[in-house]
């Protein structure tokens, strides 16, 4: 796994340095408030980052271990499409929170642990069997375990406040949650969670691979797929409980789902997206501390959540390969060359008519054969003129050497797929034209060949037209004005 | 926990609430049923869309939209909230169709991006606007509802004629309305619903009938969430459909059950509230969870029954496919 991160480091560090770069506007602003109004809110900030209070402490070694861990997990709910697996559960543990309660009611962690946990593994067993009995879909299954489980923990928690000596405790916690308050015993809690969901996934990295990707799969080799699926729901509710505390019920499933998502979408292979969905859950809990900190009141759970959005929305339109505006950019790019290129093959096409005794021809005549105006005509010359495959001199426009061959190639492409379409897979001469319209631009020079030796190096169409062959790109669109003597062509048949 | 559950007295929870108070239980009950059965109208058509957590997403986006038409126009009227919330709906849709078209996300973790997104706004800026003091939300209210005010609430007169608490005027008048579309739009809503493809062939612009749909969930969402708060009324889109489709395969008739469906759990859970004196909303969204196990539970006795007395398969009766 170590090795597979390392593999291109270039890509993750200027991600890291845009989540770091959140940091510091902040600091300028907190200065700017500090002149202000004398809150302190830079020497909060440096007290920040020297460590020296324990409350901060907790809560920066809390938040950053609830990162990780929810980092982990969410990876598996996303990409077995689980997402709202993660929102059902931190809602389904309620009840579990209230009778961990009322187990001596007092807020006793492990009892209230203990308790969630059970309540969570419950909902995930319920959502299991209501798909297995019932045609309900999973959303249906997760949304009745999410609601009707809450409102069982709603009514524990309207009864326990009627009791002698019972109060809310903790509830509006348990729903928005408070990392400031996060105590020793918490933090101890989130480290052997996040202990255990690492060595659970170091241990069975390659099982719980297969099981998430391929469960049919699994099935086939006997693994035993329900017990891996079951792990990782108990790991998921290990997870859920004890971040509950510091983010909240409906928070923790943003921290679930939002780090592996901004993963997702910037790699293709599960281990790097594990590595890096684990980074940024431990980024944006150091940010939510940070902002939670500085902002003295600020809850944490949301400023986490927030980051991790930014970070999200960062992957979403800034990612190399899925990201919004580099695929745009890829796109206009590919239509722009499209567009050129079907300007090449238009002057090619009207040299064509006149058997090639010219060279050149007139924007009248380009534009008289493709059935627009001078005017666009010149528009699209003008663009072709930019990358130098045309040279435009008055009214004449001439190939260089260059686009004479760009030219002479999509034409050949355009008609030898014709001619493979109409030989080998017997499509009607008069059905091919829009088909090689589309792939003549995305024809590689390999597979050309495999097609002109398939086609025994035909050299016309359907249609009756010469297709030029490397000959003729260098001879020049003037015929053999070069003398031959070059490398030997292949016979034509 | 004999202190928790107190003794089961029958005239206790079922007269005496009718007897000492019926005004206030009649309005609790009134206002739970027309809730639910609003919600679970809508929530049918979600069921068949698979987009039941849509309105998951849609009632926890309420907050946000609260907070933020608060902060725009500086009044806490009940329009103003009204639409700052449906708008915060309409933007929780937008924002899940955007991720989704425009990434490789799935559906299912777009709905949690979005949704808990907004309800991190919606929380920083609470924390912001509670420290000034200058405005009072109480995120319980909005989490878990209130449906025991609701009788308190000032009664709308009308023409001389006392009408009810303005909520469940509000809540008929939805319900009404919701009623009068499903009626209206009835073809295009099956077939939009069943079969977009076809939909489309027809020159239908599903599209249009999605955002339609979709502004309806956040309506009944924002108009029944005061009374049973944003996540019981996740329970009261998805409980009363999955009711029904356990019942019945044909719409009529799942329209039908879930308004059965919604006036038990609202009649049953309050009684349940009365026994168990805890949160009116919380009790009716129990009672119809324990409805639908029990037509669940049903169902698969059936299912057992059937498999053990059928008879191995001859030429003779070949056992009808399973569908």
């Amino acid at each position: 796994m170590n090795a597979l991160s390392l593999h291109r480091p270039h890509r993750l560090l200027p991600l890291l340095l845009l989540v770091l770069c959140c940091v510091f506007p902040s600091l300028a602003e907190a200065a700017r408030i500090s002149e202000l109004t004398d809150t302190g809110m830079l020497t909060r900030a440096v007290r920040f980052f020297t460590f020296q209070d324990p409350s901060l402490r907790y809560a920066l070694a809390g938040s950053m271990l609830l990162g990780v861990c929810c980092g982990l997990m969410g990876a598996f709910l996303v990409v077995r499409k689980l997402a709202l697996m993660g929102d059902a559960l931190s809602h389904a543990v309620l009840p579990g929170v209230a009778l961990g309660y009322l187990w001596n009611l007092t807020k006793d962690p492990l009892a209230i642990f203990i308790g969630a946990t059970l309540a969570g593994l419950l909902g995930a067993a319920t959502v299991q069997l209501i798909r297995s009995t019932t045609r309900h879909r999973e959303d249906a299954a997760l949304g009745f375990v999410l609601a009707s489980f809450f409102g069982v923990g709603i009514c524990l928690f309207t009864m326990i406040q009627n009791l002698p000596g019972g109060n809310k405790s903790g509830l509006d916690q348990m729903m928005f949650g408070q990392a400031a308050a996060l105590g020793r015993g918490d933090v101890i809690l989130l480290a052997c969670v996040t202990f255990l969901a690492v060595i659970a996934v170091l241990l069975f990295y390659k099982e719980y691979l297969l099981t998430s990707f391929d469960p049919g799969f699994a099935r086939s080799i006997r693994l035993p797929v329900p017990f891996f699926h079951y792990s990782l729901m108990l790991l998921l509710a290990f997870a859920i409980v004890a971040s509950l505390q510091a983010v909240g019920v409906v928070l923790v499933s943003a921290m679930l789902v939002i780090p592996a998502s901004a993963a997702y979408l910037l790699t293709d292979r599960f281990a790097r997206m594990l590595l890096l969905s684990a980074l940024f859950g431990l980024c944006t809990g150091a940010i939510g501390a940070f902002f939670s900190f500085v902002g003295r009141s600020l809850p944490t759970g949301p400023f986490m959540v927030l980051a991790a959005a930014v970070v999200f929305a960062l992957a979403l339109f800034f990612g190399p390969r899925y990201g919004i505006l580099p695929r745009w950019w890829r796109q206009r790019s590919r239509s722009a060359r499209i567009q050129r290129e079907n300007t090449l093959k238009a002057i090619y096409h009207v040299l064509e008519k006149d058997d090639f005794r010219r060279e050149a021809v007139t924007f009248k005549e380009l534009a008289a054969h493709r059935r627009e105006t001078l005017e666009e005509a010149r528009q699209q010359i003008a663009r072709v003129a930019d990358v130098e495959l045309v040279t435009v001199q008055g009214d004449v426009i001439a190939f260089t050497p260059d686009g004479w061959q760009r030219a002479c190639e999509i034409v050949r492409n355009h008609r030898l797929w014709e001619l493979y379409l109409t030989h080998a897979a017997r499509i009607a001469p008069d059905h091919v034209h829009e088909d090689a319209e589309m792939i003549e631009h995305v024809l590689g020079e390999d597979t050309v060949r495999k097609l002109e030796r398939r086609l025994n190096y035909a050299r016309r169409d359907p249609h009756g037209k010469l297709i030029p062959g490397l000959e003729d790109i260098r001879q020049g669109p003037l015929g053999p004005a070069i003398p031959p003597g070059g490398p030997t062509v292949p016979p034509t048949a | 926990m004999s202190s928790l559950v107190p003794s089961f007295d029958w005239q206790q929870v079922f007269l005496q609430p009718w007897s000492d108070a019926p005004a206030f239980s009649c309005w609790i009950v009134l206002m739970g049923f027309l809730a639910t059965a609003a919600c679970g109208l809508v929530g049918n058509y979600l069921l068949l869309r698979r987009m039941a957590l849509v309105g998951d997403a849609i009632s926890h986006s309420i907050l946000p939209g609260l907070i933020a038409a608060f902060l725009l126009f500086r009044t806490s009227n009940t329009w103003t909230m009204f639409f700052g919330a449906f708008a915060a709906g309409l933007v929780t849709v937008a924002l899940i169709s955007f991720i989704q078209r425009h990434s490789r996300i799935k559906p299912d973790a777009a709905i949690c991006i979005a949704f808990t997104t907004l309800f991190a706004l919606g929380v920083v800026m609470l924390s912001q606007l509670e420290g000034r003091g200058s405005f009072h939300l109480d995120a319980e209210c909005v989490l878990y509802g209130e449906i025991a005010i609701i009788p308190l609430e000032i009664p709308v007169t009308l023409g001389g004629f006392t009408l009810g608490p303005p909520s469940v005027i509000r809540m008929g008048i939805v319900l009404l309305g919701i009623v009068a579309a499903i009626a209206f739009f009835y073809k295009e809503l099956l077939i939009t619903s069943f079969d977009p493809g076809l939909a489309r062939s027809m020159g239908m612009r599903t599209g249009l009938w999605h955002y339609g749909l979709m502004s309806v969930l956040a309506l009944v969402i924002v108009s029944s969430f005061e009374a049973v708060g944003a996540i019981l009324a996740v329970a009261m889109l998805i409980v009363p459909p999955m009711f029904a489709a356990q019942l019945s395969d044909r719409l009529p008739a799942r329209l039908g059950l879930t308004v059965l469906h919604a006036a038990l759990s609202a009649i049953i859970g309050y009684h349940l509230s009365v026994w168990l004196s805890c949160s009116a909303a919380g009790a009716m969204v129990v009672a119809g969870a324990a409805l639908f196990a029990l037509v669940w539970g049903g169902t698969l006795l059936r299912q057992r029954l059937q498999r053990g007395t059928a008879t191995p398969p001859s030429p003779d009766n070949f056992p009808e496919p399973s569908r």
